[in-house]
């Protein structure tokens, strides 16, 4: 295996040291090393993060593999910096069995870019009817910790309760996508200013306030641990903070794009800005930045919904939601809250990494830079600015809402267990990973 | 004038005053016996409807007819991403058909808006109804009706003029056009309606909000009826057909305290016994009727005030013929 | 400045005061009574902008010499122009036509300058669809030559030969301030609002 000594990079944003890289783990770490390793890197100015960990991901595999695949899905992550994922179970078919969830994880064994977590299904087929077989993921080889209907609310308050207290006997948690599907039927956009006068069906706060409220009294009366996806409203925030001051057990995030866009862009009509849950306005993108610096909100994570051009490009209305997220998450938070001096590197390494890995249960990711550690790592280069070039990207798909945006910041290399996955910004040939 | 009719909210006051005075100048056409001008003869104008509007989509192929226009309807309904053709390769077909413009009626709102920012058509757009959005067309009938009622002359606007507007304005475009409208000419608007069909934020908006039609009337000079869907019952905007009637439909006893000189009107189609009662409807404060004839004249007038001239698909065949000279 | 040796473009000179054109004018509608003996089924017709002004003119005078009210109306062309495609669209103007119509009338067309003959083509379509006049005669201040299309005269204020290097401007009092018409190069009158009057291929 390939050992790297990475000189003078900033573990964490700290002072410049080299970090001596081999047999998969961090093999030493100080000032000016004398080792001797087959790849040196200069590091100067880079920041070294622990791997990231998405918890939110739509890898489209099996059933949309014109949108995205857990090759090419893993590779955008690789390029994000990430080094683990959670698929998410809306494929075709739902991963709902422990069959489904066994494919998605072999085929990120495969792949070799990042480890693929498979999410389970809360219900059959995404119907929040009739509880999967949660128990079956679990004991599959994927190990499934982490059940979500997402695109879909677990909105029949029993089938909630029943799967929040099932989950507690493998230590699982249930990610709910908070939609009151009855307040958002037709639902377009963010209801507000924006919606009334550009006559787009209205996707109201209270929708998603009223089930994250509902839900973390569930998880407090039955004891159980409570995951909020996506969480994209100033009094989702609060219900969050309020619930964790009772010292009920619940955890939530926020998508980059809500941390950075507002409802405002929808009066183009592009639907590149269709997302679910919607763009909200700047009241609720400031209470979303200061709850993630607060530590109320517990992760930053993608919802990277990768679509084909034909399910964009089309009238509003018909189009598909979502934004593809993983080669520009790290960019955005250092422009909305490391830029901001909200956040410093060493939380956005706990909101990335640490704190992601702990609520998926993942062992051997979201751990610390530090000799003896499993080598996920990224080095990443702050001083960068550049236009978003969606061509650039690894994904299948190009719908991100940056297209041609200044961001900050770029992946300059990314460590999956000692073996660089990406190296000076470029996708590691794929033999080198087997 | 811009090159598309998307929004009301484009068009500045003295666009919309030529668009006034130059739809006064053809109306004239309506009394003649040839009642033909040969202004767009060439042009090429698409009809694409994807949504049903008999009124709407007749009225702008007489528009169209009137002026010489190549028309074509392209009916669209039915039509949808997952079961037929997507707007974009019904665009990239009007646009290899050489359309020179196309008038659109579509059930989602910004489609309109999407045609006329894509690169799939080079011709202008003319919005004729999107979802619940805009009806610029609807608006501008309605604010030429209401001139001639209220302050009639070439190069006048609505200015002072209290125009109310009763009904479902959630879900109308017809109420979102006029509001931008009618504000641009100077008119002071307000809205009644139960609140469960006033859209949020309508605090913003440059009207006054009222739920009280009684309150509101003597102090009108123009008021407009939506119409109101029964279907809009089963969602609970209003618990009965009755109860509607009688909080915020007209009728007679309504009728009378109207200042003398105000207008009654209706973008149509009209649910008698619902938002208007017949007495009201066929009262010859009533503008309905009068309403339909100016939405000719005034298409004919957008249409030819985007086509009538040079217009980008020309610029290069104007050089070419001008290096040949 | 220029390559072909020619002078810089001259300012434009006069070639008919206002005491010309009040004698003008009243000349042509006395030939107007004469040859439409009587004029008793003449309606005057200004195309706009400055036709409308001479026919109003026009009438007065026909007033004056028959002491009957010649019907009067004014008649835009714009939207049956031919070169409409070159500019942005126009806005158009008032088309007035007496209340006793057209039909079976003597219309008499009032415009400034012929030139192409494009507009009074135009305006002879305008009138073919408001109705059937017995005949169509076309009065004019002033006739430049350069005829494009088989269109003449029937009344002329003033042949003026011309260059199609020089435009000619009319001004009346109703719109310009004073009466006058004035020709000078082309190039110099580019610059002043009758760029059009000088391009043989436009109405005038």
């Amino acid at each position: 295996m390939t050992s790297y000594l990475i000189r003078n990079a900033q573990i964490l944003g700290g002072a410049p040291k080299d970090i001596h890289i081999a047999d998969g783990v961090v093999r030493e770490i100080g000032e000016g090393l004398t080792v001797e390793a087959d790849v040196d890197i200069d590091a100067h100015g880079l920041i070294a993060l622990p791997g990231l960990v998405d918890l939110h991901t739509h890898l489209r595999e099996p059933g949309r593999e014109d949108a995205e695949t857990v090759l090419t899905g893993t590779q955008a992550a690789a390029k994000g910096g990430y080094t683990a994922v959670h698929a998410m179970a809306n494929t075709f078919p739902v991963a709902d069995t422990a069959g489904v969830v066994e494919q998605v994880w072999r085929l990120g064994q495969e792949s070799g870019y990042c480890d693929v977590q498979p999410v389970g299904a809360v219900t059959v087929g995404l119907e929040g009817k009739k509880l999967a077989e949660l128990g079956a993921m679990h004991d599959s080889a994927a190990g499934v910790r982490v059940f979500s209907d997402d695109g879909k609310c677990v909105d029949d308050a029993v089938i909630m309760r029943r799967a929040l207290e099932y989950v507690k006997a493998f230590d699982g948690v249930v990610a709910q996508h908070a939609q009151e599907p009855r307040l958002t039927e037709g639902a377009q956009m963010n209801e507000g200013q924006v919606s009334g006068e550009l006559g787009l069906g209205g996707w109201p706060a209270v929708a998603e306030e009223s089930i994250i409220a509902r839900d973390v009294l569930l998880a407090a009366h039955v004891g159980s641990r409570l995951h909020v996806c996506h969480v994209s409203t100033a009094g989702s925030v609060e219900i969050i903070r309020w619930a964790k001051a009772k010292g009920w057990n619940v955890t939530a995030e926020v998508t980059p794009h809500h941390l950075l866009l507002t409802d405002e862009l929808v009066r183009s009509y592009d639907p590149v800005y269709k997302v679910n849950p919607p763009l909200r306005t700047a009241a609720d993108v400031e209470a979303l930045r200061a709850a993630l610096a607060d530590g109320t909100i517990d992760a930053v994570a993608t919802d990277h919904a990768p679509h084909p051009a034909e399910d964009k490009d089309c009238e509003w209305a018909v189009a598909a939601m979502g934004m593809v997220g993983l080669e520009t998450a790290l960019s955005v938070v250092q422009q909305t809250m490391v830029d901001t001096g909200l956040l410093n590197w060493e939380a956005v390494a706990d909101r990335m990494s640490y704190r992601p890995a702990r609520i998926g249960r993942l062992t051997g990711q979201g751990r610390p830079i530090s000799v003896g550690e499993p080598a996920n790592l990224v080095l990443f280069d702050p001083a960068y600015r550049g236009a978003v070039d969606p061509e650039s990207f690894a994904t299948r798909s190009r719908n991100t809402p940056y297209r041609g945006l200044d961001l900050p910041g770029r992946v300059h290399a990314t460590f999956l267990r000692g073996r660089a996955t990406v190296l000076a910004g470029e996708l590691a040939d794929r033999d080198g990973l087997a | 004038m811009k090159r598309h009719l998307v929004s009301t909210a484009d068009l500045a006051r003295d666009d919309a005053l030529l668009i006034l005075d130059t739809a006064e100048e053809l109306a004239q056409l309506s009394g003649r016996a040839v009642k033909k001008l040969p202004t767009l003869r060439g042009r090429t104008v698409v009809n694409l409807f994807f949504e049903d509007s008999t009124r709407t989509k007749t009225s702008f192929e007489v528009a169209e007819k009137r002026l010489s226009a190549d028309v074509i309807n392209f009916s669209a309904k039915g039509s949808s991403v997952s079961k037929g053709e997507s707007l974009k390769d019904t665009a990239l077909t009007l646009q290899a058909m050489g359309a020179d413009a196309v008038v659109i009626r579509h059930h989602a709102s910004g489609a309109p808006a999407r045609l006329a920012q894509s690169e799939w058509l080079h011709g202008s757009v003319i919005n004729a109804g999107d979802g619940t959005h805009e009806h610029p067309t609807q608006a501008l009938l309605d604010a030429f009706t209401m001139r001639r009622h209220l302050n009639p002359g070439p190069g006048r606007d609505l200015a002072g003029r209290r125009v109310t507007i009763v009904g479902d304005v959630l879900h109308s475009r017809v109420a979102r056009s006029n509001v931008h409208l009618l504000t641009t000419l100077g008119a002071e608007v307000t809205f009644v309606a139960p609140p469960t069909l006033l859209p949020i934020g309508i605090e913003n908006w440059p009207c006054q909000v009222s739920y009280d039609l009684d309150a509101v009337l003597p102090k009108t000079d123009a008021l407009m009826m939506l119409r109101v869907q029964r279907e809009r019952m089963n969602a609970a905007f209003f618990p009965t057909e009755r109860e509607y009637s009688r909080r915020y439909g007209m009728d007679g006893i309504r009728m009378a305290q109207l200042p003398e000189h105000a207008i009654v009107m209706h973008p149509g189609p009209m649910v008698r016994g619902m938002e208007i009662t017949a007495e009201v409807a066929d009262s010859p404060r009533c503008t309905v009727v009068e309403q339909v004839a100016n939405g000719v004249s005034i298409r004919m007038a957008v249409l030819y005030l985007l086509l009538g001239g040079a217009t980008l698909a020309d610029s290069p065949r104007t050089d070419s013929s001008e290096t040949a000279q | 400045m220029t390559t072909d040796g020619t002078t810089a473009p001259r300012p434009p000179h006069q070639v008919l005061d206002a005491t010309d054109i009040a004698r003008v004018v009243t000349r042509i509608a006395h030939e107007i009574v004469e040859r439409a003996k009587g004029a008793e089924d003449v309606v005057l017709l200004g195309i706009h902008t400055r036709g409308v002004h001479l026919a109003r003119r026009l009438h007065a005078r026909l007033t004056q010499i028959t002491g009957r009210d010649i019907p009067l109306g004014t008649l835009d062309i714009t939207m049956y122009r031919d070169d409409l495609r070159l500019k942005p669209a126009r806005a158009l103007e008032h088309t007035e036509i007496p209340a006793s119509g057209i039909d079976g009338k003597l219309v008499v067309l009032v415009d400034d300058v012929l030139f192409s003959g494009r507009t009074i083509r135009a305006a002879l379509d305008a009138l073919s669809d408001i109705g059937r006049p017995r005949a169509v005669q076309l009065a004019v201040l002033v006739d430049r030559g350069h005829r494009e299309l088989p269109i003449r005269a029937d009344y002329v204020g003033k042949n003026l030969p011309t260059s199609l290097r020089e435009a000619v401007q009319v001004q009346l009092a109703d719109s310009d301030g004073r009466d006058a018409v004035l020709v000078g190069d082309r190039d110099y009158t580019a610059r002043s609002t009758q760029a059009l009057a000088a391009s043989p291929h436009l109405p005038e």
